[in-house]
Parts: C-alpha cells; structure tokens; sequence
C-alpha cells in the first residue's frame, strides 16, 4: 500500500500524562497490522512541526488548559474527517481539572508548582502560553465523534476502535470503555 | 406474608406478586434486572436516584420502580429506547454534579455509578461540570467522608438510622446544596453517637465513605443486601 493510499492519522496530546500514548503503543503486535494501513502524520511519535492538511482520524489525549491547546484543538477539528477523544482527560478533564474547583485554580496550581514547591530559582514562566480559567474536556470546545473513556483506555479498545474505522464501519463504544 | 397476590405483567411477561410489592422487587423476582443506585433491599426505599424510573401503560409519567406498589392488571414497561436514554441522562446528571474523577477515586473499579455508566454505554456528559468543593472529614479514627463524591442516595443514612439505630448520619440543605452531616454537623470525630460500625462504608455505592487504610475489595466485597437483612432478622 502505498503512502497515498494510507489512512492518514494523526494523535495529539494535550493536557494529560501520556498514559493513552503509552496505551496506544501498547497495542504491540498489532500495531504492525495497523502500521500497513495507517500513516501517522503528526503525533508527539513522529517530527512533524505543523498539523497537516486532509486527517482522517485524529486522537486526542488529554483536556484543554491552556491557549495554546484550545487553538491547536479548533485547527485540529477543522482540518480532520473523524475526532476522538481519547481517554478520560480528554472525555471528562480528569485530573489536569480538578483546579476548576477553586475560582483562581490556574494561579494557585502555577504558584504550587513553580514557587511553594522549589527550593530554587523561584519564579512563574511567562514564556508560555497562558492557563485558561477552566480546564475543558474536547465536546465542550469542538465537536467530537467518538469517545474511547479509561485512565488509560486499554490497547485492545483503542485497537477496535482504529480497526473498525479502517474497515469503514462505525465503532460501537458502547460498554467497551469505562472511566477511571 | 400476606396470602393475596396480585397478577400484572412487566416487559410482557406476566407475573404473580404478594400484594403490596414494589415494582422493583416484582421485577427483580422474576428476572428482570432495573438499575438502581439508592435502592438496598432491607433498608426503607427512597426513591431518590430516579434510574429506576418505569413506564406504566396508560399512565402519563413515569414511576419509580423502588416505591410504587404493584396493582392488579398493571402493565409495567422497564426498558423503553426512552427509558434508555433517560437512564443515561440521569448518569450524566450525577457525573456532573459533583467531582467524579474515577482515576483518583478510592472505589475505582468497585464504584456502581462508575460501573453503570459503563453498562449503560455513557461514555461522555452532555452537561458541564459544576465543579464544587465539598469538605472531606477524615477526623474519624478510620472512616472518611469525602462529600465531593457523594451522590445524595442516603444508604449511609438509611443504614445508620434502620439498621445500627443510632442516627448519626442525616442531611443538611438541599437540592445540589445537600450534604450528608454527622449529629448536629459536627466533625466525625466529635460525633457523640457514631459506633463506628462502618456499615455507612459498607453500603455507600460510590466512594464517599471509606474505611482509611483498608482495601475498598473488602470494604465493599460482601454481599451488602445479605448483610443488611441479616441484621434485620437479628433483631
């Protein structure tokens, strides 16, 4: 098959701990099967620098938190076919939003980190994109097609999910994943 | 028990049941599995969580299965598309009233909210979280409350008042306000009434009571409706 004819793939990662990542290499042997028909276009896997044109499929792992991930997010959704939001991060906002329980959340998790929590070099980095007020999952943002829940999902799960979409059929998430 | 029984049908089976049963015991009798979450068998029904919401035909709402009586002739629908998808919105509903992070929670994977959400295929909420902070006690010796996982079905309460017959646990304010108190809102520890029983851990569907130290798997790994009923027959 060639590159042309490949699905083209694409798996983000935004706010969360790169547990869904793991869970996708997870898939082990199986990924070689998916590996002859998928060509994965952008992904913290591979060095692509830009989000490319034309996705078929995206995965997302992890809740949006900052600026920067709420516009990669819209340039994301308008430049792929199928979004999946991959994990409980990206599903509920799981941990990254659980600061949203306090009303300055985002100020009081920078200090946490970068001052009460450091011996030296106290200070907060403002070359970075800025925290937003809340912590959002993905459907609250843009719109999503499917939702694969878990902390992390299980390979098998992410697998039928990829596998049926190659197929050209609808995956049934239905019972398949659970939270937590 | 009384003699007279009463014939009706649920989910097109008909079925025969001693006068005065609920809905939900006449179903679960014969077979027919309804989700709950607030109902315990051997504690008084409440009829707060509203998953056992059933149609009955002819009637123009709905009923919860937990609390409403059968009547002779009744026609008692359980698992509708409708139903179906109101038993998601209520899911969704509880999931988003509190904070429901299952990846943090002490009774992940022994969770029955988080184990009906799977089963009931609610894989994201349609509703925004709120995203309150409700006050944890872990001033008791080993019990702890924590108040952000608590979906208000009032087991603990029920269990505490019925069946150890001490009353420590009640509620406070109410609709999304509510919260389960100790006495006269005192921290557990000061609780003069708590005997420590832990049968508010034992019951409690979710995470909001546990026993600090000791594994969820036998905190919760009784059968808890045998349990309660065994109690009950103590007397």
């Amino acid at each position: 098959m060639s590159a042309k004819e490949k699905i083209r793939v694409a798996t983000l990662w935004l706010s969360g701990c790169s547990g869904c990542h793991m869970s996708f290499l997870d898939q082990d042997e199986l990924i070689l099967d998916l590996a002859k028909k998928i060509q994965v276009v952008y992904s913290p896997l591979v060095d692509t620098k830009t989000f490319p044109e034309n996705v078929d499929v995206t995965l997302i792992e992890g809740a949006v938190a900052n600026e920067e991930q709420q516009n990669l997010l819209k340039e994301v959704r308008a430049k792929t076919k199928i979004l999946i939001s991959l994990g409980d991060c990206a599903v509920t906002g799981n941990v990254p939003a659980l600061r949203n329980a306090w009303e300055d959340g985002g100020k009081l998790a920078l200090e946490r980190a970068y001052l009460e929590n450091t011996e030296v070099n106290k200070q907060i980095p403002r070359a970075v994109p800025a925290l937003l007020d809340k912590v959002r999952p993905l459907h609250e943002l843009v719109k999503v097609d499917y939702f694969i829940p878990g902390c992390p999902p299980s390979a098998s799960v992410i697998n039928y999910a990829l596998t049926e979409l190659l197929a050209g059929r609808t995956p049934n998430m239905e019972g398949r994943s659970k939270y937590g | 028990m009384s003699a007279t029984t009463v014939k009706l049908k649920i989910d097109n089976v008909e079925v025969e049941v001693p006068e005065g049963t609920t809905i939900l015991k006449a179903a679960r009798d014969n077979g027919i599995e309804i989700p709950t979450l607030c109902a315990l068998e051997g504690l008084t029904n409440y009829g707060g969580c509203r998953l056992c919401l059933v149609e009955v035909k002819g009637a123009p709402k709905l009923f919860p299965a937990c609390t409403t009586p059968v009547s002779a002739g009744m026609e008692v629908i359980t698992n509708s598309e409708q139903l179906r998808e109101y038993r998601k919105m209520t899911i969704q509903l509880l999931l988003s009233e509190r904070t429901h992070v299952c990846s943090v929670c002490v009774a992940n994977d022994h969770c029955e909210l988080q184990s009906l959400a799977n089963k009931l295929g609610v894989d994201h909420s349609i509703f925004e979280r709120n995203w309150t902070r409700k006050e944890i006690d872990s001033s008791h010796d080993f019990l702890v409350i924590d108040r952000n996982r608590c979906i208000l079905c009032t087991r603990c309460i029920r269990v505490c008042d019925e069946i150890e017959g001490v009353h420590t646990l009640d509620l406070k304010q109410r609709g999304r306000k509510a919260e389960v108190i100790m006495d006269l809102d005192e921290d557990w520890a000061n609780s003069c009434s708590c005997t420590s029983c832990r049968k508010c851990a034992k019951v409690c569907p979710v995470g909001a009571i546990y026993v600090e130290g000791e594994p969820i798997t036998r905190t919760k790994n009784k059968d808890v409706a045998e349990f309660i009923l065994t109690r009950r027959k103590r007397k």
